[in-house]
């Protein structure tokens, strides 16, 4: 072949490929690449009134879990304020209503329900997203993989799924939580399983059945490469902008899921908003009514923000990944 | 009615563009042409060069960015813009029907085929019972050589040949005036094409009905046609019997479209190769539209839109024009 | 303007069956067969079989262009991905003989379509390329220009970084996509029709095989666009001694890129000949009403009217009598009692199925 290669710098339209010195250069272009489409993905996000809103939630949140140790470190002296093992001893009676020195009261066990809540946002949100990263890291594998193979392994894949679906997952968690003993780890494995082998693994199978039979994919096989090469260069990255969408899905559920878990009295950790509002419970204060409402609003309402917040995030993320929606954009 | 001898239509200074994200694009701009009853006119030209912007005007079924800037079209002296919606929605079928590209997407997949054509046939009051009705769409049937008993079937039995034929006998169903085929066969083999093409032909005299037939295959034009109309970026670049036309080309751009389509008969001659793309209706050149691509081009071409040379019906639009029997008109 | 130059000079002759004389051909294919079941499901026996390929055979010589012409749905594809080896054939062989055998089998070893397996296959996959149909649905829509044309460099694990930046920006110069590096890092989408199918080419020649299967390369093409990569395709061809099987449905595209025409009917190559031959002198019934059916652009000339009838029908478990059977104007009595005519060479050179020639 005698076509000369063309030497030096050679301009493209947003970045210099400058030969020679290749790498350093080529792999900034793809960085480049990737903050652009990363970008405009971004603005159709944050163009959406749920994107905002929701981020805005979430970040909030996000800011009151990193406060907590910041707090305990300079701010509140241990005694009083730990979640779990500290005692209001100004307080007369207990639980004691909101006040200068707690903000939003006391429990029936005097201990300050702010930092209980502060505390508990970080567990929710290691809960939520250890959950949701199993769930879509399974459910992304399992659905390219059936998809591909197909037959034997698919079916044994899809009857799988209808079975998990078919059980009553929060049925099946308090059992499980009551034969053994859950931690928040445990906890988000096992939801994030249930997740990663049910319904997520047949939304994300039928999506890459889609992608199975492109003519792309074809013509990878006759540029040679396996399978492999087709599951995680083709398939795959198809599949995780549907992922992303459920794993804010899975969030919304594994935080739900823990709530209901700890009221039940069912789990093994320290301190969550569910077990906040079965403290509550148990004392009887749930009864009431409005008087005591310090010791259910935080918590309640933080289970529903959350869990609204990181739902609308995965609505809001749709407009993104969904092509039709997207269109309009361009 | 109107005089037989005058026009059926008329298109006159017709212009239109979309807006859209990019800005204005220019679909058609300043085309005017006339159509006599029980003739047929063809449009060529590459894709996006305004064809079936035409054709939609022409049926004022406009999508809802795009905007009429300028131009009448008259159909036997009534102007189409004029009508109320209403007015139009009784004309379309009645007076001017069409025949769509995607024609396989105008069946609807739950009818059976012969009763969508009797409801196209009793909106329109064409004929006064049902069995009339009937008997109408067999006939239509036969004419476009499909067996009646077809009538029952559905969509999904038929083959795309089939369909389109269905297709046709809708567009004929309430014996238009005119009927407008855009692309009818690109998408079919060569021996259902060559039997559609006989049977429209056969048709269009039989009912001495006005045809636009819309391709880019110039041989299939050839043979159905009898006045064509070459369209670039846009506007009508140049018109005259078909004969004419094809046999002395006078506008460049038509010779170039000639001289790149492979033939079966004769010689083989080298093919030209029409370098470059149509270009950009948003921003189209100055002067002639065609002069970044044309061999003939000199500097009044890219300053000065060129006016019409003229010999007869035969008309270009071009400063140079290769058949040198056209003249300009004072 | 420039003009699609080469005419194709002395086109091979070789005939199916005869051994070619000046060395043995790229590919010899040889009683080709495919089925598809009709109805089968995971436990459930296929009801009836579709004879998307049956019994084809032909041979194809190094740098020859051998045009596949017929109608929707007559097997043109399945024997394209046959050869590729995207699907596996029911019956029949495939012989590939390759010119330059750097890796096993040795120099001049014939390489039997049905052993290649594992490494075999990829060295396999170099010699043996293949252009896609569509140009919009077979790229990957995430993956860019530079992505897609190196996945054959990437995958065979062929250079580094650089060699592969090189040999891509190399042939998108040659493809006339210029400047290449304006190229490297746009999407699929954000290019014409034209310059996708350039790239679909540029991806099938960018580690140089010595077959390729094109299907349909310009059938989704404007007219403009489409005469480029015509010429395209035949100057790559002579420059780097391609062959190609040009799968098509349009015969005057095939008359300009193609040294000798195999047409299909059903399943079944009816009629073999070089290009100009076949057009001046078809033998074959079908030939003849499918040649007639092409329009013509000159308005003085009058068409005869196809001698066909009926429409074309799915082989569905065919009786075996001839496949044109219904259709053909010269059916005879031999016909319906015979069973498909087995391909003859009638003239030298020109292979023509049928009882009546
Ligand atoms: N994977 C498959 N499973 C079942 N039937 C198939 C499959 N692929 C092709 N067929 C059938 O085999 C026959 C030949 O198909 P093929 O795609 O080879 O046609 P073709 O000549 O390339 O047609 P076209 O011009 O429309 O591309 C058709 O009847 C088709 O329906
Ligand atoms: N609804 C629309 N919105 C914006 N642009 C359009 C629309 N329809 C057509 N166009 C543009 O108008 C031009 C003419 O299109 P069209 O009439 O479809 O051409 P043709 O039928 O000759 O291929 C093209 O540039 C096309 O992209
Ligand atoms: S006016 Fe000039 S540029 Fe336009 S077609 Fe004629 S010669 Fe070519
Ligand atoms: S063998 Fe008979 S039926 Fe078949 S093509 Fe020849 S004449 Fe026709
Ligand atoms: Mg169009
Ligand atoms: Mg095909």
């Amino acid at each position: 072949m005698t076509t000369p290669v063309p030497v030096g710098p050679i301009p493209t339209p947003e970045f210099e490929v400058e030969l020679g010195r290749g790498r350093v250069r080529f792999v900034l272009a793809r960085l480049r690449l990737m903050w652009r489409s990363f970008r405009s993905g971004w603005g159709i996000f944050m163009e959406s009134r749920m994107g905002r809103l929701s981020l805005f939630t979430i970040v909030a949140f996000a800011l009151m879990a990193a406060a907590h140790p910041i707090l305990m470190a300079f701010v509140w002296d241990p005694a009083t304020y730990d979640p779990v093992t500290g005692y209001s001893f100004d307080q007369v009676e207990q639980p004691a209503p909101p006040s200068w020195k707690h903000p939003l009261g006391t429990d029936p066990l005097g201990r300050d329900v702010l930092s209980q809540l502060l505390y508990s946002t970080r567990s929710e949100f290691v809960l939520g997203i250890t959950a949701a990263l199993v769930t879509v890291g399974i459910a992304t594998f399992v659905g390219a993989v059936a998809a591909y193979y197909g037959r034997l392994l698919d079916a044994f894949f899809m009857r799988l799924a209808d079975l998990i679906i078919a059980l009553p997952a929060i049925s099946l968690l308090i059992v499980l939580s009551a034969l053994f003993h859950l931690n928040l780890f445990y906890l988000a494995l096992i939801i994030g399983v249930l997740g990663g082998f049910g319904g997520t693994a047949i939304i994300l199978k039928s999506q890459a059945l889609s992608i199975k039979v492109k003519p792309f994919i074809e013509a990878a096989r006759v540029a040679g490469g396996g399978d492999f090469h087709i599951i995680f260069v083709h398939i795959i990255p198809h599949l995780l902008p549907l992922a992303l969408l459920y794993m804010m899905f899975t969030v919304t559920s594994a935080i739900f899921a823990e709530a209901v878990l700890s009221f039940l009295g069912l789990l093994d950790l320290r301190m969550s908003w569910g077990i906040m509002i079965h403290t509550a419970n148990t004392g009887g204060y749930l009864l009431g009514g409005t008087r005591y409402w310090w010791l259910i609003v935080p918590a309640g309402a933080s289970i529903t923000l959350l869990c609204s917040a990181f739902y609308l995030a995965g609505r809001a993320l749709d407009e993104v990944v969904n092509p039709r929606l997207r269109r309009r954009n361009d | 009615m109107t005089d037989r001898s005058d026009p059926l239509l008329t298109v006159d200074g017709l212009s239109l563009s979309y807006q859209t994200r990019q800005g204005e694009v220019q679909a058609i701009r300043n085309v005017s042409f006339e159509l006599a009853r029980g003739s047929a006119l063809g449009l060529v030209g590459e894709s996006g060069c305004g064809k079936t912007s035409v054709a939609n005007c022409l049926m004022r079924l406009l999508p809802d960015n795009a905007r009429l800037s300028a131009g009448r079209v008259l159909l036997d002296g009534q102007d189409v813009f004029l009508l109320t919606e209403e007015e139009m929605r009784l004309q379309r079928w009645r007076r001017i029907s069409m025949v769509f590209q995607a024609a396989m997407n105008v069946l609807n997949p739950v009818y059976r085929v012969g009763q969508q054509i009797i409801e196209a046939i009793e909106t329109h009051n064409v004929e006064p019972t049902d069995t009339a009705a009937r008997e109408r769409v067999a006939r239509l049937f036969r004419m476009v050589g499909l067996d009646p008993q077809l009538m029952e079937r559905y969509p999904h039995e038929f083959s795309g040949g089939m369909r389109q034929r269905a297709v046709i006998a809708m567009a004929l169903s309430c014996d238009p005036d005119l009927m407008i085929a855009d692309e009818p066969t690109t998408a079919l083999d060569v021996i259902v094409q060559d039997r559609i093409l006989r049977e429209l032909k056969a048709i269009q005299q039989q009912l001495a009905m006005s045809i636009i037939y819309i391709s880019h295959d110039i041989g299939a034009v050839a043979e159905v046609t009898d006045v064509v109309g070459v369209m670039y970026a846009g506007r009508l670049v140049e018109m005259g019997d078909t004969a004419d036309v094809f046999q002395t080309p006078a506008h460049p751009y038509t010779a170039a479209l000639m001289s790149s389509f492979p033939s079966i008969s004769g010689e083989r001659r080298p093919l030209t190769n029409l370098p470059g793309e149509p270009p950009n209706l948003s921003d189209p050149p100055p002067g002639c539209p065609f002069h970044p691509r044309c061999a003939y081009a000199t500097d009044v071409c890219r300053t000065e839109y060129p006016p019409q040379v003229k010999s007869g019906s035969h008309w270009a639009a071009c400063w140079h024009p290769l058949d040198v029997t056209l003249v300009p008109q004072s | 303007m420039e003009s699609v130059s080469n005419t194709p000079e002395a086109p091979n002759a070789r005939t199916p069956g005869s051994e070619a004389s000046d060395g043995e051909p790229l590919v010899a294919v040889h009683g080709l067969t495919k089925l598809f079941p009709v109805g089968a499901g995971p436990f459930r026996k296929p009801s009836s079989f579709i004879h998307a390929v049956d019994d084809v055979s032909f041979q194809l010589g190094h740098g020859e262009s051998l045009g596949l012409v017929g109608e929707s749905g007559c097997g043109k594809t399945t024997v394209g991905k046959l050869l590729v080896k995207l699907l596996e054939p029911t019956d029949g062989e495939i012989v590939f003989r390759f010119a330059d055998d750097s890796v096993a089998p040795a120099a001049d070893d014939p390489w039997d379509s049905a052993a290649i397996r594992g490494r075999l296959l990829r060295s396999f996959r170099r010699r043996v390329q293949m252009i896609f149909q569509d140009p919009y649905e077979s790229m990957n829509p995430r993956r860019t220009i530079y992505d897609i044309i190196s996945e054959p460099l990437s995958v065979q694990g062929m250079g580094d970084v650089q060699y592969r930046v090189d040999r891509v920006l190399e042939i998108l110069t040659l493809v006339g996509l210029a400047p290449a590096g304006a190229f490297l890092f746009r999407h699929p989408h954000e290019l014409s029709g034209g310059q996708r199918q350039r790239i679909a080419i540029a991806r099938a020649l960018v580690i140089r095989p010595s077959f390729v299967v094109a299907d349909e390369p310009t059938s989704m093409l404007d007219v403009s666009s489409r005469t480029g990569v015509m010429s395209l395709m035949q100057d790559l061809a002579t420059e780097l001694g391609v062959a190609y099987l040009y799968v098509t449905h349009d015969l005057a595209v095939a008359r300009y890129m193609c040294h000798r025409i195999a047409v299909m009917y059903l399943g079944k190559v009816v009629e073999l000949a070089e290009t100009e031959e076949l057009l001046r002198n078809p033998l074959h019934p079908y030939t003849k009403a499918l040649l007639s059916a092409v329009p013509v652009a000159d308005p003085g000339r009058r068409r005869q009217v196809p001698d066909i009838r009926g429409d074309l029908a799915t082989p569905i478990d065919p009786p075996s009598r001839c496949r044109f059977y219904e259709r053909c104007p010269a059916a005879t009595e031999r016909c319906l009692n015979h069973p498909h005519p087995p391909i003859e060479e009638k003239t030298p050179g020109h292979l023509v199925a049928c009882y009546e020639v």
